[in-house]
């Protein structure tokens, strides 16, 4: 391993934006561009905001993430301790949200594995979930 | 956000100048309401010049509106779309619906 970073942050909504720059900037150390960057940001974004919305279903809660450089490549691993998910194909479908209330469009799961090189969900009913994603800055 | 009213033209234009993502957009979507409703546009363009970041909140909360100025009898239309704002639209279809220039 040559670095890491790891966050401890409450389920506020106010703190996505923060995720998303403080994980950009440990990753800005392997001069990425700007797309790359982007793609980091807008999949983080997505895993904070499913641990807000649907893990703690907007109620306190923390959320933990670590994020490790090796070479060239970075592993964002995003945990909560919320309700869990009960179908993972389901919730991974596009489209597919269960909270169309708010008007989530149900892309996150697909955003997540289409712009990093790889998604891996795992989720406990009544634990918690963790995403972890992996892309190499090229 | 500017938001802007053409009388004449019955032509209403937003344009967003924060990131958005599902902390912003709850905020965005409520004074947008109120001036859809105030106004009820017969055009909105939505101007994303100011926008650096977007997330999938950012398809709903647009797909929202869409459905709100169809409703009303309006037609809707996005403006200054960067590549990255505009690579979330894709992936979502958007731009098949809604026009983007």
């Amino acid at each position: 391993m040559e670095n890491k970073v790891k966050l401890e942050l409450m389920s506020k909504s106010s703190n996505e934006a923060f995720a998303r720059i403080a994980i950009a900037a440990f990753v800005s150390q392997l001069d990425p561009t700007i797309e790359e960057i982007a793609d980091i940001k807008t999949a983080v974004s997505e895993a904070v905001t499913n641990c807000i919305i649907h893990g703690y279903e907007e109620k306190e809660g923390l959320i933990y993430i670590t994020c490790v450089i090796n070479n060239r490549e970075v592993t964002i691993e995003i945990k909560d301790n919320g309700i869990g998910i009960e179908n993972i194909d389901m919730a991974k479908e596009p489209l597919y949200t269960s909270k169309p209330e708010l008007e989530r469009s149900g892309m996150g799961f697909t955003i997540m594995e289409s712009f990093m090189d790889e998604m891996k969900i795992e989720s406990i009913v009544g634990m918690g979930t963790k995403v972890t994603m992996k892309k190499v800055i090229k | 956000m500017n938001i802007k009213y053409d009388e004449v033209d019955k032509l209403l234009t937003c344009q967003i100048t924060e990131e958005i993502d599902h902390h912003t957009t709850e905020k965005i979507r409520r004074i947008l309401d109120d001036e859809i409703e105030r106004y009820i546009p017969k055009r909105m363009v939505f101007d994303f010049d100011k926008v650096s970041f977007m997330d999938s909140a950012g398809i709903g909360m647009i797909l929202g509106r869409y459905k709100m100025i169809r409703m009303l009898g309006g037609s809707m239309e996005m403006i200054n779309v960067n590549s990255n704002v505009r690579k979330i639209f894709e992936m979502s279809g958007i731009p098949k619906i809604i026009q983007i220039n």
